[in-house]
């Protein structure tokens, strides 16, 4: 599914019913026009503002809206950025996002595929009610785990590592991914398998060789969807991470936020700079994007 | 970047080499290993070793808490001894944790049917304009976007000064064309958590139009012309033939969207802090936790997870006749 399914516009109009004249139906149609431009305005404008207020002066912030910028003098600067990214700490933190994001990503994929595979086409005892238990686990609030895990990863002396925060999140997305992609895998021509097997390949081989690449367009939709996830997340590291010296660029901000009083303004350099990764996969990888968001919601 | 350690270096070349590498040497080698094994222990073995690492982590990272976090919720902070319902009395007596109760049914409430509703609307409406494509494109621009960053956008949309100053934020200064005194959106108490569910409401719409929109493409056109055949205008084709269609694909939307409210935290953590009686029940959780009252936390986490086991069911229902469907 892309954001821009073919429009069914060319078979309307030329119905036997529509014999209204063009002019009076276009007419009709003018606030249909205007509520979807207000509705566009409306969810577009608020990023646009800010994102033109994190290229003016702080001052400029506090006295007057980003509107009055459109008109010259501009009065842009990257003053906002230059602060953010000299405050102590917010550098590596956008270091420790991708150590964080890119592991844990890599491990529940794996894992997940993996998982997926024996759902799919093994047999075992236990395999239903495991699946069962997988489903169910999918809604589970996360908020339900973190006091147990908190202690659990104080134990194993892993409180306030980066590996807490890899593991956590592969706990916390396997069930949904292993659901998704085992729904893929099954899906596949079971004679592929068969045929495999009977040139004498292995398991490894056929999932390497075969199950792998036969599911990369779900995997490359997942990729993006758990790589963003965990880019953009904010409880799971701040729960772990909160006051450990390896805090992602989320908890950063979020911690900047709201312990400046006034004077927070300039942190929309900051928010420019962790939404543009965002943004670019979305702009850049549309198609898979949107199928990543979307995934498992409908069916097929 | 001076400031980056060497701690970080080596945790970056355990994590970028050293992961992928152990997970591609358990398949390779374990599958060597089973491969040598009788055919009897190799069948019986194998689908284990495939399904351990998945199984194994649900198990440690969300089943066995899960358990432990009821459990916890019984007994004392300490965790020394058995108290009985009192983190549960707690939780339903305390002013400030009926507050949060209160928000999180708000949030239930508007947010689920405000994101279901208005992705409804804007999936039929941009279903009959040319520029479809683009339009979607602006609605979904805010998914993509961390709640972190959304919430320092709406700050700027939301924020005040005294009367007769500069507003500098959008809505008060749209407001001020109308000669309104502006409004201080999170502070105000009979604002705020409209305030802050509607910005939550701006990140859900695009999800949900994205889905009902491609279900909406999947109704046959015969059925709509027959429904004008017969003379519906469209208002009535939207609510008598489009909406029926799309029920079920809306109480997809409608659980996630469910799900999402009940777990909602980054925005309010970030714009308000559960401030000006804007706390919900996740941020209630996340101060006890950092108050150490592990075990109040646990008997919120607990209310939390009570008001989702009916999607629980429901969910498994659903899996259990797709099944049997195949």
């Amino acid at each position: 599914m892309s954001i821009g399914t073919t429009t069914r516009e060319a078979v309307r109009p030329r119905s036997a019913v529509s014999t209204l004249d063009r002019f009076g139906s276009s007419l009709q149609r003018l606030p249909l026009h205007i509520i979807v431009i207000i509705f566009c305005a409306v969810w577009v404008i608020p990023t646009v503002g800010m994102v033109i207020n994190s290229f003016r002066a702080l001052s400029d912030m506090q006295s007057a809206g980003w509107w009055t910028t459109l008109f010259p003098p501009h009065g842009f600067t990257l003053a906002s950025y230059q602060q953010v990214l000299n405050i102590e700490g917010v550098q590596p933190s956008i270091v420790t996002s991708i150590l964080i994001t890119i592991p844990a990503t890599v491990i529940q994929l794996t894992v997940a595929t993996m998982g997926a595979y024996a759902f799919a086409w093994m047999k075992f005892p236990g395999k239903n009610i495991f699946f069962i238990v997988i489903v169910g686990l999918m809604v589970v609030p996360i908020q339900m785990t973190l006091v147990p895990l908190l202690s659990f990863f104080k134990v194993l002396h892993l409180n306030g590592t980066i590996m807490s925060v890899w593991l956590a999140h592969t706990g916390f997305g396997l069930p949904f991914e292993v659901f998704l992609l085992r729904n893929y895998l099954g899906g596949l021509p079971r004679e592929i398998f068969e045929s495999a097997e009977v040139d004498g390949a292995g398991h490894a081989v056929r999932f390497l060789r075969i199950a792998v690449p036969m599911t990369l367009p779900a995997i490359a939709s997942l990729t993006i969807f758990v790589f963003l996830g965990v880019w953009n997340d904010l409880l799971v590291a701040l729960t772990f991470l909160g006051t450990s010296q390896f805090r992602p660029f989320t908890v950063m901000i979020a911690q900047l936020t709201t312990s400046f009083g006034g004077g927070w303004q300039f942190l929309t350099a900051a928010a420019v700079l962790q939404m543009a990764l965002p943004l670019a996969v979305f702009i850049a990888l549309q198609r898979y994007f949107v199928r990543g968001v979307t995934a498992g919601s409908v069916k097929g | 970047m001076g400031a980056i350690s060497v701690d970080q270096v080596v945790t970056a070349l355990v994590a970028i080499i050293a992961v992928p590498l152990v997970l591609f040497g358990y398949i390779v080698l374990g599958e060597q290993i089973i491969e040598r094994l009788p055919e009897r222990i190799q069948l019986w073995i194998r689908p284990y070793f495939w399904a351990l690492p998945a199984i194994g982590f649900a198990g440690i990272f969300m089943v066995y808490p899960l358990l432990r976090t009821v459990v916890i919720s019984f007994r004392n902070g300490a965790d020394t001894d058995w108290v009985g319902l009192a983190n549960y009395q707690y939780f339903f007596t305390f002013p400030d944790t009926l507050t949060s109760l209160r928000n999180s049914i708000l949030w239930l409430v508007f947010y689920t049917f405000f994101a279901v509703f208005l992705g409804l609307v804007v999936a039929i409406l941009l279903d009959r304009v040319r520029y479809e494509t683009l339009a979607k494109i602006a609605i979904f621009l805010p998914v993509p976007i961390s709640a972190v960053a959304a919430s320092i956008i709406w700050k700027f949309m939301f924020d005040y000064q005294p009367p007769g100053q500069p507003q500098t934020g959008t809505l008060n200064a749209v407001i001020g064309l109308a000669h309104h005194d502006p409004v201080a959106w999170l502070v105000n108490y009979t604002t705020n958590n409209g305030a802050l569910i509607f910005v939550g409401v701006w990140t859900a719409v695009g999800f949900c139009m994205v889905i009902l929109s491609a279900s909406l493409k999947a109704i046959s056109t015969e059925v709509l012309e027959a429904a004008r055949i017969d003379g519906a205008n469209e208002f009535q084709i939207v609510r008598l033939v489009v909406t029926p269609l799309l029920w079920p694909t809306i109480t997809v939307v409608g659980t996630t969207m469910i799900i999402n409210a009940l777990k909602t935290f980054d925005l309010v953590y970030v714009m308000t802090n559960g401030a000006y009686n804007t706390d919900v029940i996740a941020t209630q959780m996340f101060s006890q936790l950092q108050h150490n009252h592990n075990s109040r936390a646990a008997a919120v986490g607990v209310v939390l997870f009570i008001a989702i086991v009916p999607l629980l069911i429901v969910n498994i229902r659903r899996f259990q006749q797709q099944e049997e469907q195949r």
